[in-house]
């Protein structure tokens, strides 16, 4: 979908505003994920408020794209990603992990009906969106709507994200398109120290998908690296997202440390000073 | 007697009483279960023919999804499908599923709501020669822990045409437990079947029952054969049992379980399961509240199976007649 000059600078100012919702939820909860969540809040948004058929007034609407979220840590990206999409009131951000909220500290369906899954253990998404694609083929539905799966690198490790690869490419599912937030960071440290995943181009293509890699963080390039998997007929596709971990605040940027902790109060300080001046561009901090 | 108003098969006790695996009334209700709804499909993971599942693969190759030896997969595509409105049986062996893929049927099947049924087809130590890795003995304890997972174990091949065909229209996950082994067929199909509904298939002719035998599955033919000996002979050795048939694991019938123990005071609880965990101990559970009396429990005490005949392992394990019999024995003599 053709994206302009406008389009993105609204994109921008968007994943800024998300990325302060994280900052400020995961104060709030005191535990949780803070560098996978900012790293893609980019894709979160390009994806809610420009790829995706979907209603947020219509949470249930038969016709919507899918969007299964494999890796639920993230979750937070995705509460605030839905909440600024006007799914439900921003002020429900603060309940994240409380007693009695519907934002799960990992997400879950019956509490969140307009999630499609709820997902938290690793390695389940994928084979997930795998189902709903090859539902969609067998109702002559998957030319009307694609099934999008985001999933972490980490992930890679579980054999049952492999034993979904295999089925998707054995079954062509052009309608299945994942998207693998490529950070390079898990709990324990960096992927290749932990569980070496390269070449993972080259394993996804040994399995039959398309690939595409693209860096996570330029509106313009990713929208391209979409495009690309839509068009793509005879094969489910992969966009490997080459993300920051931490993305836009400076002080969490690359450190595996921010995998799985959130802010104190002075680093959430911070962080929110430099999302609010966008890393010193902006030299007032009104809003 | 047999209870007259089941109208069970009148030639249960006889040498020539037809004899069918209970996972092949799976493979009849799936096929019938794909007829009646076109959202139901299926999923293997490379047994397609020992799970029974061919009959409606080859009537429906465009709703049959063969997924290769990946079990963990076989449970979250089966998810992923009734996402979309789809009414997913998965098959495999229980050993494989639900005994590898646990989380994922937990995580993506139950914890979500997602109307699949998982059928284990080579349940309990009658799996035979292939051995211990293969005989699950552990299945119903996995599965009746979960929310919101329904647990049926059938007594013979009609009955689990009859649960196949009510899971497919039910909206809950559930497990299905079928046997591999050929055992005699108990019911008709003019039997009453319901999910949640126990029915006593043998009732003393006059009188009270004194001791209450539950079964569950591929031993209930053998619970029968047990309650028949024990009033025959001599009048002064007869004990007068009721036996009932106890295949919807859960939901529990549990009024008819208080209801039996409140006549009789004593239970026998039969299963080709480990003890712990299995359905004797969901009926000791309610027991246990509700209207404690002594229980023994038949069926494999904390081993692995091994190699041999359905028949050998049964008595090796300690769950044939004869077993059978001396618990009720045993616990007439407890207080």
């Amino acid at each position: 979908m053709l994206l302009t000059e406008e389009k993105i600078k609204e994109l921008e100012i968007k994943a800024n505003e998300i990325r302060k919702s994280i900052i400020e939820m995961l104060l709030v909860a005191g535990s949780g994920h803070t560098a996978g969540p900012l790293g893609m809040a980019d894709i979160f948004t390009l994806f809610y408020f420009h790829i995706l058929k979907l209603d947020p007034k219509k949470p249930d609407w038969e016709e919507r794209d899918r969007l299964v979220l494999s890796n639920g840590h993230i979750c937070p990206v995705l509460y605030a990603t839905m909440a600024h999409a006007g799914y439900f009131p921003l002020e429900e951000l603060k309940t994240l992990r409380k007693f009695g909220t519907r934002l799960q500290g990992h997400p879950h369906r019956e509490y969140l009906p307009y999630l499609e899954t709820s997902s938290g253990p690793l390695g389940l998404g994928l084979s997930q969106a795998t189902g709903m694609a090859l539902a969609d083929r067998m109702d002559g539905k998957d030319k009307d709507r694609f099934i999008y799966c985001f999933m972490s690198d980490g992930e890679h490790d579980e054999g049952n994200t492999w034993e979904a690869i295999m089925l998707a490419g054995k079954n062509k599912l052009r309608n299945l398109i994942a998207v693998v937030d490529r950070n390079n960071i898990q709990i324990d440290g960096f992927t290749e120290n932990i569980m070496p995943l390269e070449p993972l181009v080259d394993k996804w293509r040994a399995f039959n998908w398309h690939v595409v890699e693209v860096g996570g963080h330029d509106f313009r390039t990713l929208n391209e690296a979409v495009e690309e998997a839509q068009a793509i007929y005879e094969k489910p596709t992969v966009i490997i997202s080459h993300n920051i971990p931490g993305k836009g605040v400076h002080e969490f940027e690359r450190d595996y440390k921010w995998h799985g902790k959130p802010p104190n109060k002075e680093e959430a300080k911070m962080a929110l000073h430099e999302l609010r001046t966008l890393g010193g561009k902006i030299r007032s901090e009104h809003q | 007697m047999l209870n007259p108003k089941l109208k069970l098969n009148p030639k249960i006790f006889n040498a020539d009483c037809e004899q069918v695996p209970i996972r092949k009334g799976f493979g009849e209700g799936l096929l019938r279960a794909g007829e009646l709804d076109k959202n139901v499909v299926a999923l293997c993971a490379d047994l397609t023919e020992s799970t029974q599942m061919i009959f409606f693969k080859e009537k429906f190759p465009e709703r049959f999804v063969e997924i290769g030896v990946a079990e963990q997969n076989l449970a979250t595509v089966a998810s992923g499908m009734a996402a979309m409105g789809k009414i997913s049986f998965i098959s495999s062996y229980a050993m494989f599923s639900p005994g590898r893929n646990w989380e994922q049927i937990r995580t993506t099947i139950a914890y979500n709501d997602r109307k699949v049924v998982v059928v284990g087809s080579h349940g309990g130590i009658s799996v035979g020669a292939d051995g211990g890795t293969h005989q699950a003995l552990e299945d119903i304890a996995l599965m009746r822990v979960i929310p919101n997972m329904d647990v049926v174990s059938p007594c013979d091949s009609i009955e689990a045409k009859k649960a196949t065909l009510a899971l497919g229209t039910s909206k809950r996950p559930a497990y299905l437990r079928l046997a591999r082994d050929k055992t005699p067929i108990i019911t008709t199909e003019e039997t009453p079947f319901a999910l949640g509904k126990a029915e006593i298939y043998w009732l003393p002719e006059v009188g009270l029952a004194q001791v209450g035998i539950i079964a569950t599955g591929s031993l209930m033919h053998r619970a029968l054969l047990a309650a028949k000996e024990l009033e025959s002979g001599e009048e002064s050795q007869r004990i007068k049992t009721k036996v009932m048939n106890l295949s919807g694991i859960k939901p529990i019938d549990k009024n008819a379980i208080i209801t039996l123990a409140r006549e009789t005071k004593r239970i026998v609880t039969v299963e080709e399961h480990q003890v712990a965990g299995g359905m004797g101990s969901a009926v000791a559970e309610i027991l246990a509240q509700n209207f404690p009396v002594p229980i023994e429990f038949i069926g494999v005490q904390d081993k692995f199976g091994q190699s041999g005949t359905p028949d050998e392992l049964v008595e090796h394990y300690g769950m044939g007649v004869q077993f059978v019999k001396e618990a009720v024995k045993k616990v007439l003599g407890r207080k």
